[in-house]
């Protein structure tokens, strides 16, 4: 009866499947029982047979060094591409990310310019002597900078326009001189600032931009960096920005 | 460069190139023929190389790769032909009764008679015999790799051994009464 129970687990024993407890049991059985054992033996050296006999195939040396090869080629290559991916995903990345610094740094300038010109222009407008050369004439005003500012300008000739020139004053913008001059359309004041363009100064917004809640247009001419600034709309901005551009 | 890039403990280099011997072996087994058994290998690695970003960490590596192997053999043209349907009995549960050896006396049969013998034994004995024995996986790693529940390995292995043990009696029977 013990062999019944047994017998339909000899190749789970031999095979380590059964579990410790159950192995032991039978381990135990098999030192008692010769019929058991005998078939355990048999089973055993079947067991071992066919694990000697079933090394039997030996690859290639060719077919070795194919799969070595092929699969560090072809897992080298992987890693290649994806090496080079990653490296253009951080190319990209870096390139992002400069790019990101570089425009938050030029947002961060522009803002600074901004703001500083609109404290010029608000101290300006403030101060009981707004501009140092009272003259709706661009033909006085203009030769007055000579001498005070290290270039000069064209004015636009304001005649059939809204604006009218108020007068100018020298003025600095991160130590660099520059003319601030004070154009008026109705009621509200502009004031042009125009300075040597250099590299200190951010990039040109390229239309009017909303500064502060002062409307700035800023653009280059001629080796020149004008800013227009003032609370008047961005309409009449861009139409005194029109006229000084096209001064000749 | 190589050194450099492989001190990740996991990569497939480590893992795969390990089992090459292994995996000829089984492969040469199952196609019984070197030029097929090679092919069989090289799109087995090409095969597990493509899915190894799939393939989860923790898991079964061998019985993974054994498992593509075998998946790749059978869906080849002679794996198709070699294929035969699991038969219900396959699924049964494990016969009581003894294998009955009779005293297969294996002393006489040598390598290359258990080797003719397995070779004989229909793919799906011959495998399961082969797995169990030369590359002495688990129930359970056998279950993985040929996708069946552990009840199956057991009742399936039990009929290899039994069919195995049929054939090399049959041999040495006729060994004897041929000499």
């Amino acid at each position: 009866m013990a062999c019944e129970q047994w017998r339909g687990k000899l190749d789970l024993y031999l095979d380590g499947e059964l579990a410790e407890e159950e192995a032991g049991e039978l381990a135990a059985h098999l030192r008692g029982c010769a019929s058991c054992a005998g078939d355990v033996l048999d089973r055993v050296q079947l067991k071992r047979a066919v694990k000697i006999a079933g090394k039997r195939y030996e690859p290639s040396a060719a077919l070795r060094s194919r799969i070595a090869r092929g699969a560090r080629v072809e897992s080298g290559s992987l890693g290649w591409r994806w090496r080079l991916a990653g490296v253009a995903a951080l190319i990209l990345l870096a390139a992002a990310a400069a790019a990101n610094f570089y425009a938050g740094r030029e947002r961060a300038a522009r803002q600074r310019v901004y703001s500083e010109l609109a404290d010029l222009h608000v101290a300006t407008l403030a101060s009981a002597t707004p501009v140092d050369v009272v003259s709706s004439d661009r033909h006085t005003v203009k030769p007055w900078f000579q001498g005070r500012i290290p270039f000069t300008f064209n004015l636009p000739e304001l005649q059939g326009s809204e604006f009218t020139l108020v007068g100018g004053r020298v003025t600095y913008l991160e130590q660099t001189p520059g003319a601030h001059l004070i154009y008026q359309i109705r009621k509200h004041q502009i004031s042009v600032f125009i300075f040597q363009e250099r590299g200190g100064l951010p990039g040109f917004a390229g239309s009017v931009v909303n500064a502060l809640s002062f409307n700035v247009e800023s653009w280059t001419q001629n080796g020149l960096r004008y800013f227009a600034v003032g609370d008047a709309s961005a309409d009449d901005i861009r139409g005194l920005s029109r006229l000084l551009k096209s001064a000749r | 460069m190589e050194v450099a890039d492989r001190r990740l403990p996991a990569t497939f280099d480590d893992l795969a190139l390990p089992l090459f011997d292994q995996l000829y072996n089984f492969a040469h087994w199952l196609t019984q023929d070197r030029a097929e058994a090679e092919d069989l290998v090289q799109e087995t690695y090409a095969k597990a190389l493509r899915g190894f970003p799939s393939f989860q960490a923790g898991t079964n590596f061998r019985a993974w790769m054994y498992r593509i192997l075998r998946n790749t053999f059978l869906s080849s043209r002679t794996g198709l032909k070699t294929t035969v349907a699991i038969d219900d009995e396959d699924a049964g549960a494990l016969p009581a009764e003894s294998a009955n050896p009779e005293s297969l006396l294996l002393e006489q049969a040598n390598r290359e008679m258990v080797q003719e013998a397995l070779a004989e034994l229909p793919v799906r004995f011959r495998e399961i015999v082969l797995l169990c024995e030369v590359e002495e996986m688990s129930y359970q790693e056998i279950a993985e790799t040929l996708g069946i529940p552990i009840g199956t390995v057991m009742s399936r292995l039990f009929r290899a051994r039994k069919a195995l043990r049929e054939l090399l009696k049959n041999k040495i029977e006729g060994g004897r009464h041929g000499v």
